[in-house]
């Protein structure tokens, strides 16, 4: 009895994951024709693999019941082995194993070669944002408190050239099922062609640490039209006509400043919120104090690790150099803080 | 490695080997499998080695200038006069002739001293000049005032031992260099420690008579771990000195 | 050589010193099962508290806290537990058993090599002092080096290394040289072949760990520069180097996994193996293909395109002999006299599973659809069908096939077979929704996901607490057996391997006299 009770579990789970496994949603929507290429090639995988399956899984439990013990001096044939068999087992799985493989790599070749009159962007990864920046110096930035989409033209192959500011991040997007590590130091490259409108999930997929999970994006897909006036709009081509407090908001969101502070309130993220910060005295870990002025907050800029504010000792802040930030853009920053009372 | 060290002077082999010959086989086979981990942890940085003097041929060029081949040569020769004298020594105690197995075991430590006393002149003159590992080197390159002396294009002055004392313009990441030497020749000199180690405990052992010709597995074991220290130098002279 | 009536290993010698200084191998066998258990616990804690937190995400832990769970959830399970589990803990138990021998070829080795694993978990635990450590068990390059907390990590999983090598070292040497008269290769046990082929594994490959942690240490410490790219180093060879180890070493977590599902299988049928030449190559040839495959972990790293291509066609070789385990496994119930003891149910809980984890391996190893599923929560959901539902089904079976051997007690069938039960639905509960989760597209380490995630991570998260409780009635029938179960025979499955023919359980000699083999392991009908 307990026995039967047992196979009967072992039967109902196995009904319970096969059938889920078919359940309606078992891929993302298809962006474009390779992703159905890709889903067709999983779909065999799935159909091949569920077939298997049922043989072998199926065979074992007809055999467990059919050969159940009946007494303990059961006498049991000597079936050493059996070429033929064998043989058999070895090759069928080794002709679909080859299948399946060509078939992955001619996808995986089609999706690695880059077309030559693709529409270029440039991404880079940082802890913890996404930045795209077009040729035409337009630039989109999509820090963990927002996800600001970023705009490509349907039916135009884009190719993405990808670095990372700090460590290993990896850009996937499920709905063209295509992914890539960004890796510091080095380019990679990537490129697809959206055929929808719409707008689609962009995840990173290597872990970066803290944030790993927020560092999120969205790709926007619309007409050309559209993309044409986006970027003739677009405020990062205008950044002459902004106040310097508002390039400052620009820059705080483009450089992922905004990924770990809060800048319109006084809430803690990762580090401490700003709002109302400047010209306000500061406590340190070490207990010293300090008012936080323009050269407070520059100095918090390019050496991070000089001072901890009380209750965020050891917070690793990203050190900016010159080079990410110059001397005028910190300027920027510190108005746009002034402006946040 | 071997498992059987017993205090009195005639060696008994462990309750689960049959002989004392089924033992010897079993520990120096023993032996030569911890080889292979030994071989393949230098092969990783072998392969590191290969991997950025394919990346950046030209620091490793530049860098092996500040190596003095001489002292790498002498290096070569006394790890192989070690080498050749502890094998005679493992000879000696098998013919029975202790003071001589000992004199050899003795000239092998002095070899193995030698060897590390040149190591640390290398060292100390290397941190010296500011060449330390990674992050922390500092060498600063002199210029302005030597290349008008010489003629030659990348500028380098010789000192008295044919090596490069100075160099104007170094490739970009030279530190990575030093970084494959200190820890390719770091590893290397840690197990000509440990081999020393084991030879002094073999040595200690043969002048308490524990070893003779029925028995001396430990002696075995660490002239094999010897001879592997010997042949991974041979790699690294050439890799390190003779680019 | 003859031993006292009454006597045996476990009563021999008393006293806590008596263990912690024993060359025993069943003994260090004993102390390995309990530090593996122990660190199985730890383990089982912090992943019960991951998918707490992703019941709820945002609701128990910040980002940082769950992701420092999830590493010691990885570094405990992999380097502490599953690469101990079987070679250490059980293969130190039964190897010597199954070959008719009294010992391992170097018993010292061995007690040395319990003791590395002990400094090496101490060591990795005192980062728990120090901050945490969140790199991933992964240790990946150059998150690892601006991090906190790694090179402590780091130092003890070498020291950790320097078990499983010497480990690994004393099962060759074993297997070479302590045979029992008679016994020539093809007459060992399966689990003897699967156990030889992890060692070659645990020697060949372990080293190039070391040296690899050895440089990510140097390079935490003196920035030496070689996998830092800001020095001009290459971020992508940690990843080649660690995989050339981490690659094989999954291959030491599942061979011995597959040597316990081999005896059991015969034993409870009570037939002889089908296609035992078959099954013991592809112990061997797993072992020598799977040095070669390490680059399917990397197709989208940055790696060539041929790079990618090679490792896949490579990773489709390792998939046949795979699959002719499994096929000669089912073979092996035909016609046979199948009887349902709790081990029996594991080792069929571990076909059905690990058939399941065998195929998505197939479905990851093809380039394309492994772009999509890569670092999704179809790659977790994948290796832990492997891993636990394929190596830790194993060892508990094996727990509970060798229990009456290693304590001379018997335990009751009945809970042993509810936490089957509960282990093997649990884990379908927890595992499977994470393929259709990583497949729609939610990436791995993750501590808090998009919303339409959320109903899927919600029925993992009630699967986990199953599992637990399957894993909490096994420990108890372990303790209860223990404590008070009834005295068991010899040879209570009807085995017909040489450790039924000792005592239960056996004396310190394992044998009152040297046996001799004349014939295979499972001639069972002839």
């Amino acid at each position: 009895m307990r026995n039967l009770l047992a196979m009967y579990s072992v039967l109902l789970t196995g009904l319970f994951t096969t059938s889920s496994a078919w359940a309606e949603r078992i891929m993302p929507a298809q962006g474009n024709a390779y992703a159905s290429e890709v889903d067709s090639l999983y779909i065999f995988l799935l159909v091949a693999s569920l077939i298997s399956f049922i043989l072998v899984i199926g065979g074992m439990m007809y055999f467990v019941l059919k050969y159940k013990r009946k007494s303990a001096n059961d006498e049991t044939p000597y079936i050493s082995h059996d070429h033929k068999l064998e043989f058999l087992w070895s090759f069928i799985p080794f002709l679909i194993f080859m299948f399946v493989f060509a078939w992955g790599w001619k996808l995986f070749r089609e999706a690695r070669t880059m077309p030559k009159n693709a529409f270029e962007i440039h991404v880079t990864g940082q802890k913890w944002a996404w930045n795209f920046d077009y040729k035409s110096g337009v630039s989109v930035t999509s820090s963990s408190s927002e996800e600001a989409a970023f705009v490509i033209p349907v039916n135009k192959p884009i190719k993405l050239i990808m670095t990372s500011k700090d460590v290993l991040h990896s850009f996937f997007i499920p709905a063209f099922r295509i992914k890539q590590d960004v890796i510091p130091g080095r380019y990679t490259a990537l490129w697809f062609e959206a055929e929808k409108e719409g707008e689609f999930q962009i995840f990173c997929t290597e872990y970066c640490g803290d944030l790993h999970s927020q560092m999120l994006a969205k790709v926007r897909v619309v007409s050309m039209e559209e993309f044409e006036n986006w970027m003739q709009t677009h405020p990062s081509r205008a950044l002459g006509q902004m106040t310097l407090a508002e390039r400052g908001k620009y820059l705080t969101n483009k450089s992922a400043c905004t990924a770990c502070h809060n800048f319109e309130s006084s809430e803690k993220k990762i580090g401490p919120g700003l709002k109302g910060l400047f010209g306000k005295e500061r406590q340190f870990e070490d207990g010293s104090k300090a008012i936080a002025n323009a050269d407070y907050i520059m100095e918090s800029i390019y050496e991070p690790q000089k001072k901890y504010v009380k209750g965020f000792g050891g917070v690793m802040m990203n050190k900016y150099l010159p080079k990410d930030l110059s001397a005028e853009q910190v300027s920027w920053i510190i108005e746009y803080i002034k402006s946040n009372k | 490695m071997s498992d059987s060290s017993s205090p009195s002077n005639k060696h008994h082999h462990a309750h689960h080997f049959d002989s004392a010959e089924h033992e010897f086989d079993a520990s120096k086979f023993g032996i030569w499998v911890f080889l292979c981990t030994e071989i393949l942890m230098f092969g990783g940085l072998f392969v590191g080695y290969i991997f950025y003097s394919g990346k950046y041929p030209e620091i490793f060029e530049a860098g092996s200038q500040f190596l003095d081949w001489k002292l790498g040569a002498i290096n070569t020769a006394v790890l192989l006069l070690s080498s050749f004298t502890i094998a005679i020594s493992i000879r000696n105690i098998q013919m029975k002739q202790k003071k001589a197995a000992m004199r050899n075991m003795i000239i092998t430590l002095v070899c193995g001293l030698v060897f590390m006393g040149i190591k640390y002149k290398e060292y100390t003159h290397k941190f010296h000049q500011g060449i330390y590992p990674g992050k922390y080197f500092n060498y600063q390159p002199h210029g302005a005032e030597h290349s008008s002396k010489d003629a030659n294009s990348h500028g380098e002055s010789k000192g008295e031992h044919g090596k490069v004392e100075h160099m104007d313009s170094l490739p970009e990441n030279i530190a990575l260099y030093f970084s494959f030497y200190f820890v390719m020749t770091g590893i290397h000199g840690t197990h000509v420690i440990i081999g020393m180690g084991l030879i002094l405990w073999c040595l200690i052992r043969t002048r308490n008579d524990e070893f003779g010709p029925e028995y001396y597995t430990p002696l075995e074991g660490a002239a094999l771990f010897w001879h592997l220290v010997d042949l991974v130098w041979i790699y690294l002279f050439p890799l390190l000195y003779l680019i | 050589m003859s031993s006292t009536p009454g006597k045996n290993y476990l009563n021999e010698k008393s006293g806590l010193w008596s263990w912690l200084t024993t060359l025993d191998h069943k003994r260090i066998g004993i102390m390995y099962m309990i530090s593996v258990l122990s660190f199985f616990f730890i383990g089982g804690v912090f992943a019960m508290l991951m998918r707490l937190e992703l019941f709820a995400p945002g609701a128990l832990f910040e980002g940082n806290t769950y992701n420092q769970m999830m590493t010691y959830h990885g570094t405990i399970m992999t380097f502490m537990v599953i690469i101990p589990g079987v070679p250490a803990f059980i293969g130190n138990f039964v190897l010597p058993l199954l070959l008719g021998a009294k010992d391992v070829a170097f018993p010292r080795v061995n007690l040395m090599s319990w003791y590395c694993l002990m400094v090496g978990a101490a060591i990795s635990f005192l980062t728990l002092f120090f901050g945490g450590v969140d790199t991933g068990w992964t240790f990946y390059t150059p998150y690892s080096i601006q991090t906190n907390g790694t090179v402590l990590m780091v130092l003890g999983a070498f020291v950790m290394g320097f078990s499983s090598i010497l480990t690994g070292l004393n099962f060759i040497v074993t297997v070479h040289k302590l045979r029992a008269p008679g016994m020539d290769f093809f007459k060992m046990p399966l689990m003897v072949w699967a156990l030889y082929s992890t060692a070659i594994i645990q020697v060949l490959a372990t080293p190039v760990l070391a040296i690899t942690l050895l440089l990510l240490a140097s390079e935490k410490l003196l920035g030496v520069g070689v996998f830092d790219p800001a020095l001009g180093g290459d971020p992508v060879l940690f990843q080649h180097f660690f995989w050339f180890y981490s690659h094989p070493a999954v291959y030491i977590m599942i061979l011995p996994a597959m040597g316990i599902i081999s005896e059991l299988l015969t034993t409870f049928s009570k037939k002889t193996i089908f296609g035992y030449r078959a099954i013991a190559f592809s112990s061997v040839g797993i072992a020598a293909v799977s040095f070669f495959v390490w680059g399917h972990h990397m197709f989208v790293s940055g790696q060539s395109e041929l790079a990618g291509v090679i490792f896949s066609f490579i990773t489709m070789l390792v998939g046949v002999p795979t699959a002719i385990k499994t096929f000669n496994w089912v073979a092996t119930l035909y016609k046979g006299s199948i009887e349902f003891r709790s081990p029996m149910l594991y080792a069929l809980g571990f076909i059905f599973l690990f058939t399941i984890g065998g195929v998505t391996g197939i479905i990851l190893a093809t380039l394309a659809t492994d772009v999509h599923f890569h670092d999704t929560y179809f790659v977790v959901a994948h290796f832990h069908y492997v891993m636990v539902g394929g190596t830790l089904m194993a060892i508990t079976g094996g727990i509970f096939y060798w229990f009456p051997k290693m304590f001379g007690k018997m335990y009751s069938e009945f809970w042993a077979q509810m936490s089957f039960l509960f282990v093997f639905s649990g884990f379908n509960i927890t595992f499977f929704p994470q393929f259709i989760l990583g497949a729609t597209g939610m990436p791995r380490r993750y501590h808090q996901y998009l919303p339409e995630f959320t109903s899927l991570n919600q029925i993992s998260s009630i699967g986990s607490w199953t599992i637990g409780i399957g894993f909490l009635i096994a420990l108890g029938v372990i303790i209860h057996g223990l404590l008070k179960g009834e005295k068991a025979p010899k040879n209570p499955w009807g085995g017909l391997t040489l450790e039924w023919t000792a005592d239960s359980p056996p004396i310190h000699e394992n044998f009152e006299t040297t046996p001799v083999v004349t014939a295979g392991p499972y001639e069972y009908g002839r």
